[in-house]
């Protein structure tokens, strides 16, 4: 028991320093590299455009959600125009970032382990090494970039159809008034609460590129160890976005209260 | 040049390689021949910083590649090519795109340079008009062709080939040992060939290697290595299997 502790600890530190190192390698790429302006922009594509749909359903069943149970508890001590003005501080600090984060993460985590795990497995990577090109500059910074790029604006996109969304309900469905609702939500939500939400996003998005990838890089081989990245890379970096947003939470909440 | 000193290699509780040692000259063509399992494709990365060696040196022209870090490799690999066992071809790329992939990624041609460095290369493999395909449309023999001209349309000095002919028909085979020659004597490069085709080791090889129990355990010339009486070439070469033995 305690030599099988021992080895998951060793593993998970394992793990840690070459995610660090990936990083690191990653970072240095990105400030010297000419990134390839084409395999650039297909990654926007590819995480940004193909992931509307799921973006937009979340943030409008999210906002819709937390209308409606906000105005059920509110409604009780007679808040129900301070519905909205709850709906636009979460979503714009909390739900929107994470929730976006943990969808991008569940579809394009996952494509990302899958698609270098098999580039993997099938040697395409070790080709790609014979052919003089380091697989991070050529595979993971358009990656990680497009990952940085895309993920706040996602974020502002669930953001904006939340509110949207749960203005329809609040007004819509539940008759709260929507002057006050309106001018309470302006008046409670802050630059601030916008800003930590595109701070989130942005290092999530680094987040879930970087386990993408180095789940996929690093799979063993066969179909079961591309499954296992798979999964592996989906669960870690929600994980990791889910602890993260605790430690952001803290240091931005006080960051930002001093501007 | 390239030479392998004391080379050695472990998989978990398994060792692959212990104590190899050997040397290619320049412009020489050297088959690696042992059984399945033995290590071969294993040495075969090791020349090329592809795997690092437990223990031991790998120099190319006297310069030792072990301690170096991936991007000092990519100075050293510009001299190389390799043909892969299963090719290895991007497949979300089209042929032209797969072999002209070197000359886009350095931007060091125009693009009209490129598509003519790419038509001699597939014409070299015979697959000439080739370029718009996807590797999915291609049979295996066409697919070790198209990898083969990645490999030396940038024309390095040496170019190794991880079990060129497994998989193919005896034909397509007896095709890609011709292209092998047809390279090396016309781009005066050095062959190293991995391969437990024997037939291929006899065509291609003007040395042999054979590596076995963890070591090199015979070296000659074809004719030398087929007609020796070592019992475990001779063996190999035969394809004698015996029935207690269980260790592969």
């Amino acid at each position: 028991m305690n030599s099988l502790a021992n080895k998951w600890v060793t593993d998970w530190l394992g793990d840690l320093g070459r995610i660090t190192l990936l990083g690191k390698e990653a970072f240095t790429s990105l400030l010297t590299l000419r990134v390839s302006w084409r395999d650039l922009l297909y990654q926007i594509h590819f995480i940004g455009v193909k992931s509307q749909s799921v973006v937009l359903v979340t943030g409008a069943f999210t906002g819709m959600v937390l209308a409606a149970q906000t105005y059920f508890q509110f409604h009780k001590v007679k808040m129900d125009t301070a519905t909205l003005a709850v709906v636009g501080v979460s979503m714009c600090s909390e739900l929107g970032p994470v929730l976006t984060a943990l969808m991008v993460a569940g579809r394009v985590g996952a494509a990302m382990a899958a698609e270098l795990g098999t580039m993997r497995v099938t040697e395409q990577i070790d080709a790609l090494r014979t052919l003089a090109t380091h697989p991070v500059d050529y595979l993971v910074v358009p990656r990680l970039l497009a990952s940085h790029i895309v993920l706040p604006l996602l974020t502002v996109e669930a953001i904006a159809v939340g509110i949207g969304a749960g203005y329809g309900v609040g007004v819509f469905l539940l008759d709260i008034d929507p002057v006050y609702s309106w001018y309470n939500m302006l008046r409670y939500t802050a630059v601030q609460d916008l800003a930590m939400g595109l701070i989130k996003a942005f290092i999530y998005g680094g987040i879930i590129a970087i386990v993408g990838c180095y789940k996929g890089m690093t799979c063993s081989e066969g179909a079961e160890g591309v499954g296992h990245a798979t999964t592996e890379a989906v669960v870690y970096s929600s994980i990791t976005i889910l602890i993260a947003n605790f430690f952001l939470t803290l240091t931005l909440g006080r960051l930002l209260q001093t501007l | 040049m390239i030479e392998a000193r004391a080379l050695q290699k472990g998989f978990a509780q398994q060792r692959v390689l212990d104590g190899v040692s050997f040397r290619i000259e320049k412009g020489e063509s050297v088959v690696i021949i042992g059984r399945s399992g033995c290590g071969k494709s294993v040495l075969l990365k090791q020349l090329i910083g592809l795997q690092k060696p437990d223990a031991g040196e790998v120099l190319i022209e006297n310069e030792n590649i072990v301690g170096m870090s991936e991007r000092q490799l990519m100075r050293v690999r510009r001299r190389f090519g390799m043909l892969f066992q299963g090719a290895a071809l991007f497949d979300s790329m089209t042929v032209a795109e797969n072999v002209g992939f070197a000359f886009r990624r350095n931007r060091s041609l125009k693009p009209r340079e490129v598509a003519q460095k790419v038509a001699e290369a597939l014409e070299m493999v015979d697959l000439p008009g080739t370029e718009a395909k996807k590797p999915s449309e291609l049979s295996g023999g066409m697919r070790k062709r198209v990898g083969l001209a990645r490999a030396i349309v940038y024309q390095p000095e040496i170019v190794l080939y991880d079990e060129p002919t497994t998989g193919l028909d005896p034909i397509v085979a007896d095709s890609i040992d011709q292209l092998m020659l047809r390279v090396r004597d016309r781009l005066k490069v050095t062959t190293v060939v991995v391969t437990h085709d024997m037939r291929s080791a006899r065509r291609v090889g003007q040395r042999i290697l054979m590596l076995h129990d963890k070591k090199i355990h015979a070296t000659g010339t074809p004719e030398e290595i087929f007609g020796s009486q070592d019992p475990v070439v001779k063996q190999f070469i035969n394809g004698v299997a015996d029935p207690k033995d269980t260790y592969f």
